[in-house]
């Protein structure tokens, strides 16, 4: 296995100085995995207490500030909580699927993680179909949640359950078609390349027009398939209960949470590096130093991450009749023109280049 | 082609929503409604129109609007108020008149409709703002709101 990455080199030849090389090479991969682990349950946390801030300030309160400074550790409390809950369980629930579930959901958001570039160095594993992955792991979570509303063996979970598979598979066409678009202009599924690509100016201004398109039709689609407002058919807590996750508790239903969060960390990231450059500075102003990319990477997403959030708090819910004309009736064939608009463009060398 | 219209009226509809938030976002520092409630406790002010309990205001020689005519007791629903009075010698024209003994309010009972006060003629009874109303014992939610030794104040049966 070839894998030239700076965290990955770094740990086995750390690893491999007092072990035999399949030790260590299997060392690194769960330490890798630790470290990931470990980050995205922290930074899943601070997405939930960045939500609650955010949905604060825009209906003018002040968000959680009562545990620690600024509310700082107000999630960290939470989670205290929830692990210290009892599991409870219907009595005629399938027990294997219902608790598998859980483990689907966050499983399948935390796999996709491990393909981002951090920074130039800062990626756990570099497929060359990197975006391919992405788009097929988000889709396996759908699993997870239909799982669980069916094990659940309770009619809000099973109807919430089923809106989300409607809903995750419909948009499921839009995110794919519109980073499509995108790997037109690039040429390469390989997520280090799309960036390497984009030092010549960041896609959504080399694409200009069909990559404004792409990106509104991706943060659309993105938004339903992270099931959050104002596309939240699976959780309609005036409608369903909680949806899928209505019979969860304790730490179950931790999971589910946080994998929604980590999961809008997850588009919010691939719109970072499709359309915005990745960890690639603007204008290259701190190209000398390479571990800064981190933060411009975490800043851009933190922004997307944002916008989501401004979507939320904004926008009425939809109906699943309006949901489904959204996406068959309008965002597919603006897709499908997109694509051939972007085609054209790239055909006829209209791609901005600086 | 009224496809493209809705989709370009639906983006411009979308925008205008969030330029709208985007202006609350902004301002909320300044604008934050929560009140801090047990930390600010000294300079919390309730707005005027909030409903704490009613009050029969005095002035500073213990004079109040009360005549005794009654019309709040019967303009409340469940019985809240009640009204002690008898027939006085009035010392001043030395005739016989009606005169409050007690103005009994029982807070417990009472929904804060307001009719009381629309119905008093004289304005003597007001909405107060408190509204830390809670007591270890039901007995003191009843009231006494004329307070002792107090009087008519002249001109107000004119």
């Amino acid at each position: 296995m070839n894998i030239s990455l700076n965290i990955t080199t770094t740990i086995t030849e750390f690893l491999s100085g007092f072990m035999s090389e399949g030790a260590a090479n299997i060392g690194t991969m769960v330490v890798i995995a630790l470290i990931y682990l470990a980050i995205f349950a922290v930074a899943g946390l601070y997405l939930v207490l960045l939500e609650r801030k955010v949905a604060a300030w825009f209906q003018l309160r002040l968000g959680p500030n009562r545990v620690g400074p600024w509310g700082l550790l107000q999630t960290m409390a939470d989670a205290l909580k929830l692990v210290s809950k009892e599991l409870t369980g219907t009595v005629k629930a399938d027990k294997f699927l219902y608790n598998l579930a859980p483990y689907f959901v966050i499983v399948s958001s935390l796999m996709a993680l491990a393909v981002f570039p951090f920074t130039k160095e800062f990626q756990a594993f570099d497929i060359n179909i990197g975006l391919f992955f992405l788009i097929a792991i988000s889709s396996i979570g759908v699993i997870g949640i239909l799982l669980g509303g069916w094990a659940s063996n309770n009619k809000f979970a099973l109807i919430g359950a089923m809106r989300s598979g409607v809903q995750t598979i419909s948009y499921e066409l839009s995110v794919g078609l519109s980073l499509i678009t995108m790997v037109l202009l690039t040429g390469t599924l390989q997520l280090s390349e799309i960036i390497e690509v984009q030092k010549n100016g960041w896609l959504i201004v080399q694409g200009h027009i069909p990559a404004i398109i792409a990106f509104m039709i991706y943060m659309i689609a993105g938004t339903a398939e992270t099931n959050r407002a104002p596309f939240d058919m699976v959780e309609a807590e005036s409608e369903l209960g909680a949806g899928f996750h209505t019979e969860y508790s304790g730490m179950k239903f931790a999971y589910f949470f946080l994998a929604e969060f980590i999961n809008m960390f997850i588009i919010a990231a691939v719109a970072t590096t499709v359309f915005f450059g990745g960890w690639l500075s603007p204008f290259g102003i701190t190209e000398s130093i390479p571990w800064l990319g981190v933060f411009w990477f975490i800043g851009k997403t933190f922004m997307l991450v944002f916008l989501m959030m401004w979507f939320r708090w904004t926008f009425p819910r939809l109906r699943v009749d309006q949901l489904l004309t959204l996406e068959w009736k309008y965002l597919l064939p603006l897709n499908l023109l997109n694509i051939i608009l972007m085609a054209l463009i790239v055909w006829l060398n209209l791609t901005i280049q600086f | 082609m009224s496809y493209f219209g809705d989709i370009v009226k639906g983006i411009k509809t979308l925008l205008t929503g969030m330029s709208v938030t985007g202006k609350y976002f902004i301002t909320s520092r300044k604008g934050a409604i929560t009140q801090q409630y047990p930390d600010n406790r000294e300079t919390l002010k309730m707005f005027e129109r909030f409903r704490g309990e009613v009050v029969m205001p005095h002035d500073e020689n213990n004079e109040h609007r009360c005549t005794g005519c009654q019309k709040c007791e019967i303009a409340c629903p469940n019985g809240t108020i009640e009204i002690i009075w008898d027939r006085q010698i009035d010392p001043e024209s030395g005739k016989k008149k009606k005169m409050i003994d007690q103005h009994i309010y029982h807070l417990g009972m009472c929904t804060m409709c307001g009719l009381c006060i629309e119905a008093c003629p004289t304005d003597a009874i007001v909405w107060a703002q408190n509204f830390e109303n809670s007591v270890y014992d039901r007995s003191s939610l009843t009231k006494v709101l004329n307070q002792p030794g107090s009087k008519l104040k002249a001109g107000v049966e004119e």
